[in-house]
């Protein structure tokens, strides 16, 4: 009875509260807005080809080099080598110089980049490249092969994809599951901070309120604490749920916008080319289409309400220490700490092997289970790691609240000092 | 009587600290209790005992005979001296919600509201957040939210600090009709004007400890001292003091009290082994007696005599 009072009454506060309705409908524009921008500023950046400048008066290596979209070359051979030095360093991102008196297999070791700042990897590298093949061209020909015919003799595969259940796919798919589960994976941290803060703000406004004294005196401070969390969490869910909306409506509305062009008559020359794209486009759409949605959807809502109620207890204790929002930060960082850790790992584990020894193990620890194991769960989890996973994670998630009750019992009603770690651990034992 | 409620024995620790040693203490029904005490004494460990909000270490608490449980929560209305409601919430739905936390049905609690709100005049603050309003009149709220699911037993820890006199008196007047109307009431404080003003009974904590419980008028006529205020106009001041300490064993001092006349003002205590009417007949002999009362002890005498003492 009085619990349902208290979840109703967070619940209500938090969902009226401006932010919240900002956030809930202003988030996935700026997301989208974010997106576009960084594609756009992007594309800006590499609007200009990089120019290098060459020295080579022997000729050895100034044909290989390539002009390409991000590099052009031009050959400074005809000029002295501190006049080309010096023109380098003016107009040129660098200067790729190749002494007159080496020869071929020299190339190897005796080619110099010179230039102003640190040099962009990528030049580096096509500059090896160009030198790496003249050499196996080289070595080639010295051992009696011709070279075109090795070339023309290699041949491009193409390994046709499908799963056991008979599910056509493509090899893009894979980078397609680690965007989406990064993405879960990333939002429930997100979630975590951003509602366990606000139960703590929560906690710190009842007490610095004063009317915290009046709350317990009606209700147990167990049941009030989990009333918080519970409401807060119910918030949380709906912002999901409008924000999973929001998405598929996003969704259709693109995916239809795309259909309807494929189906219009195709214009000569540039359809060609966005025909390919759309074709792109179709492609992940139909392979979104096949990942396990429901598996991630309600594993979102598991991991997030286990993940959230495990931390938001700690935060509600933290929230019950001290006295105000700036007292809390010693207290914040082993909190975040675990979830960056889980993110990290994700990102690297994950993406290099789902099913990795790291990758499980963190999917079973319960301060980082939510965040790496949504990261996994789009390329497939077996249902008994599932079930561990969530067991263990709700397992703690009642130890910890037991822990995080006793603290919060006695914190409320303590005024006016910033404990310490050594304190807290004191009230446990009230 | 019976008492409403009844504290054996209550012991309460923090680490090393006790902050109420063995106190008992019985609160007749229907009266107002002054629960006093220095800063400190316990009488906040032993409010939120009662309270529920805290467990003592030993002893029990009883209330209408029974034991404390969690059912009686209904049953208690509490005022902490730090008061508070949530700032950004609208009077109504606050005093509903706080009605309801305290067992009431949702009518109930409205129909408490809008009698409340009635008698105190604040029908039109329904809608209006607390951070909107003055301090006077969020206390009115507060006051309203502690007597709105109309206990048994009211406890106001500090009730008239912050109060301006207006809104005091307001709320004074409030709480002795809810006495007439048979609410027992324990008020905390080191305010003494308003224990010897409301208080029927009273207790005093010092240090943990209970030092002085019963009826105010007992514990005064405990703490009398046998001494007079006397006013007196004798034909020669000089020789009236030299008869007084050459024939008798009263002592007397200087005292300090309104009359209309120029006379002598004294306090005279009596000695043991003598009676008021032999000092009277004897100041009679001396000169015009114009003024004869005994001096009674006022609470706050008492409180800093126990309180000094120990």
């Amino acid at each position: 009875m009085s619990l349902s009072l208290i979840i109703r009454r967070e619940f209500t506060a938090k969902v009226r509260n401006k932010s919240f309705i900002v956030m809930t409908f202003l988030s996935p524009l700026l997301m989208v807005g974010m997106a576009v921008l960084i594609g756009y500023l992007t594309s800006v950046n590499k609007d200009e080809a990089t120019k290098i400048a060459i020295h080579d008066e022997a000729g050895l290596l100034k044909s290989d080099l390539k002009n390409s979209e991000e590099t052009t070359y031009t050959d400074l051979s005809g000029l002295p080598l501190a006049v080309a030095k010096k023109q380098a360093a003016e107009n040129y991102e660098g200067l790729v110089y190749i002494p007159k008196s080496i020869g071929v297999k020299d190339l190897a070791t005796k080619v110099d980049y010179i230039s102003s700042d640190s040099p962009d990897i990528d030049i580096v590298d096509d500059i090896e490249t160009a030198i790496n093949d003249k050499l196996t061209k080289n070595n080639l020909k010295e051992l009696g092969f011709d070279y075109d015919k090795i070339e023309k003799a290699k041949t491009k595969s193409d390994v046709h994809l499908s799963t056991f259940s008979g599910v056509e796919t493509f090899k893009e798919a894979s980078l397609l599951k680690i965007i989406v589960g990064g993405g879960c994976g990333y939002l429930i941290m997100m979630f975590i901070i951003i509602y366990g803060n606000m139960v703590m703000r929560s906690v710190i406004e009842e007490k610095t309120n004063r009317i915290i004294e009046i709350i317990i005196s009606s209700v147990k401070p167990f049941k009030l604490m989990m009333g918080k969390i519970i409401g807060t969490s119910m918030a949380g869910i709906l912002q999901f749920i409008i924000w999973t909306i929001l998405g598929l409506v996003l969704f259709f509305v693109l995916g239809s916008i795309f259909n309807v062009q494929m189906g219009a008559p195709t214009q000569p020359m540039a359809g060609e080319a966005s025909k390919q794209a759309m074709e792109g486009v179709q492609l992940y759409i139909a392979e979104l289409w096949k990942l396990p949605l429901l598996s991630i959807f309600f594993g979102f809502i598991v991991y997030f309400i286990g993940g959230y109620f495990l931390y938001s207890s700690i935060y509600a204790a933290i929230g019950a220490a001290v006295d105000s929002e700036t007292d809390s930060q010693q207290f914040l960082l082993p909190i975040i700490l675990p979830l960056m850790l889980g993110v990290y790992v994700g990102f690297f584990t994950v993406i290099d092997d789902p099913h990795g020894t790291v990758a499980t193990v963190f999917s079973m620890i319960p301060l980082t289970s939510p965040i790496v194991m949504l990261m996994r769960i789009p390329f497939g989890v077996p249902l008994w790691q599932l079930i561990v996973s969530v067991v263990i994670l709700f397992g703690t998630f009642f130890f910890v609240v037991w822990f995080a009750s006793k603290i919060y019992r006695i914190g409320i009603l303590m005024y006016g000092k910033k404990p310490t770690y050594k304190e807290i651990f004191k009230w446990l034992k009230y | 009587m019976t008492p409403i409620l009844e504290v054996r024995n209550v012991v309460k620790q923090y680490g090393d600290y006790t902050a109420l040693n063995n106190v008992s203490l019985k609160v007749p029904k229907g009266s107002i209790y002054g629960l006093l005490g220095p800063n400190g004494a316990g009488k906040t460990s032993l409010i939120r005992i009662i309270n529920q909000i805290t467990m003592p270490d030993k002893g029990e608490i009883l209330l209408g005979g029974e034991k404390l449980s969690q059912k009686h929560i209904s049953e208690i209305g509490y005022m902490p001296e730090e008061r508070g409601l949530y700032k950004s919430m609208k009077v109504g739905e606050q005093a509903l919600y706080l009605a309801q936390l305290k067992g009431l049905s949702k009518k109930e609690a409205k129909a408490q509201l809008d009698y409340w709100f009635e008698r105190l005049e604040i029908q039109g603050w329904w809608n209006k957040k607390i951070q909107e309003l003055s301090k006077g009149m969020a206390q009115k709220i507060q006051f309203v939210v502690t007597v709105l699911h109309k206990p048994k037993l009211l406890i106001f820890d500090e009730p008239f600090s912050g109060f301006d006199p207006v809104n005091a008196n307001l709320i004074k007047d409030e709480i002795l009709n809810l006495r007439d109307n048979g609410t027992t009431i324990i008020f905390s404080t080191h305010r003494m004007e308003s224990v010897e003003e409301m208080c029927d009974d009273i207790a005093l904590i010092h240090e943990s400890n209970k030092l002085i419980e019963g009826p105010l008028h007992d514990v005064k006529k405990q703490y009398r001292s046998n001494t007079f205020e006397v006013g007196i106009a004798p034909a020669n001041i000089e020789q009236f003091f030299a008869h007084m300490s050459l024939n008798t064993r009263y002592v007397s001092t200087k005292a300090n009290f309104k009359t209309l006349d120029d006379e002598l003002k004294l306090q005279i205590t009596l000695p043991q082994g003598t009676t008021p009417r032999e000092l009277l007949s004897y100041l009679v002999q001396q000169g015009d007696v114009t003024y004869f009362v005994e001096k009674i002890p006022s609470v706050n005498d008492i409180f800093i005599q126990t309180v000094s003492k120990k």
